[in-house]
């Protein structure tokens, strides 16, 4: 499944925090607009409260929400659901343009796992991804809480998943040089905290990635495993440091980036539904 | 007696008491540790698998933080008939249940308990379609 590269740019090269979603109950894709209209009510009630978002700055937060078609892994799979919410300052113009500050939308590429075991009247979407202050974030969420009677998690990624990633993308084939493979390593148990950063050249990634895959279309940990261990084992023939007791922390390749923390950027639109199908499948079983 | 890799030393051979249960410790965090564990099990005499060893899997509370895959550690059990024991070091509940634990098999192994022997733990690790 193709995404048209024009709609879905604006989902590259930002940094995405990332959540689970428990399925939404009683969501009607027809009535986008009544939720938006009630949303912007939410929040603009939740502002006279005091719960100022912007300190010292008057806005209005208009709210749209839309479904990005072309984001889904399958005809199983629910379209995905944009949030986006706009800020228009009041002194300006009726003329003057919405200036977008803060973006989150739900989705599901290949989330079968989920969807085949729900109830009716349940909507799938188990991957939300938020970009924008995080009281923003807040108010939409628990606007979404309140209304469809779902519960939204931050999303880890342990070191596990990180190496995972790393391999995965490390290997795929771009047609443009492509940007460093990078590892972040944090180191435990130090007075300072010690953060560790390996750059492989992506050519000689790809490299070994494609000598220890066997099939091409099919990962499996014990290739994984080899891959690390490869680059750990040359990391510690220069610099005397075993790299598997360290933490991974982060990865960044020209694919897409992950933090553990749970932050993705997703750089290459060729590959963002093979990202989003891997985030998809954390998501569900974060949420099992 | 701790140690961080086997062998042990033979310098202080004469020196040491008879060993009678080995624990091998696995940080969930750290894949370094896995391997340490896997090198090591080569110095280990045979017999010590007949009940007088086992794994403990330390960090389980941290599942956001693993960096070993459990698949391999619960195949390396299997493998060596020895029992995989979890805990999160850092609760201080499970820390001493944990501790409980192990000296209550310490004491079997060491022949402590009278009628019962280091072979019941070989025992309780068959599954019971295997005969």
């Amino acid at each position: 499944e193709k995404a048209d590269p024009q709609k879905t740019a604006f989902l590259l090269r930002k940094a995405w925090t990332l959540y689970s979603v428990t399925p939404l109950y009683g969501f009607r894709r027809a009535r986008l607009r009544d939720y938006a209209r009630l949303l912007g009510a939410f929040i603009a009630a939740e502002k006279q409260k005091g719960l100022a978002v912007e300190v010292g700055v008057e806005l209005d937060i208009k709210v749209a929400l839309s479904s990005l078609a072309d984001i889904r892994g399958s005809e199983l799979d629910q379209a995905a659901l944009l949030v986006q919410l706009s800020s228009r300052s009041r002194g300006s113009s009726r003329n003057s343009e919405d200036k977008p500050v803060w973006w989150g939308w739900f989705c599901s590429v290949f989330g079968d796992d989920l969807s085949e075991n729900v109830p009716e009247h349940f909507t799938c979407l188990p991957l939300f991804l938020s970009h924008g202050a995080e009281s923003y974030t807040a108010l939409v969420g628990s606007w979404f809480q309140k209304t469809f009677d779902c519960s939204f998690r931050r999303l880890a990624i342990s070191p596990l998943n990180l190496s995972w990633m790393v391999a995965m993308w490390a290997g795929c084939k771009l047609d443009r040089a492509a940007s460093a493979v990078e590892l972040v390593f944090s180191v435990p148990r130090l007075a300072q905290p010690l953060d560790i950063s390996y750059a492989i050249h992506p050519e000689d990634a790809k490299a070994l990635w494609d000598t220890v895959q066997k099939t091409p279309g099919e990962i499996t940990q014990e290739e994984v495993d080899v891959f690390m261990d490869c680059l750990y084992a040359h990391f510690h023939r220069h610099f005397k440091i075993h790299l598997s007791a360290a933490k991974l922390v982060k990865i960044s390749t020209a694919v897409a980036s992950a933090h553990c923390d749970g932050i993705v950027k997703i750089l290459h639109s060729q590959y963002l539904p093979g990202v989003l199908m891997l985030l998809t499948e954390l998501a569900i079983s974060q949420i099992q | 007696h701790l140690a961080t890799s086997l062998p042990l030393p033979s310098e202080r051979d004469h020196l040491r008491p008879r060993i009678d249960l080995v624990v091998f410790m696995i940080d969930i965090k750290s894949k370094y540790s896995l391997k340490n564990v896997e090198t090591s099990l080569a110095h280990v005499d045979a017999s010590f698998f007949l009940g007088k060893a086992c794994f403990l899997v330390t960090g389980v509370g941290r599942v956001n933080a693993c960096s070993i895959e459990m698949n391999a550690v619960c195949k390396l059990g299997e493998t060596y008939c020895s029992p995989v024991l979890f805990c999160e070091l850092e609760l201080e509940g499970i820390r001493a249940s944990t501790a409980q634990r192990l000296v209550r098999m310490l004491a079997i192994c060491a022949g402590h308990i009278p009628g019962v022997s280091a072979l019941s733990f070989v025992s309780l690790m068959r599954k019971s379609g295997d005969d």
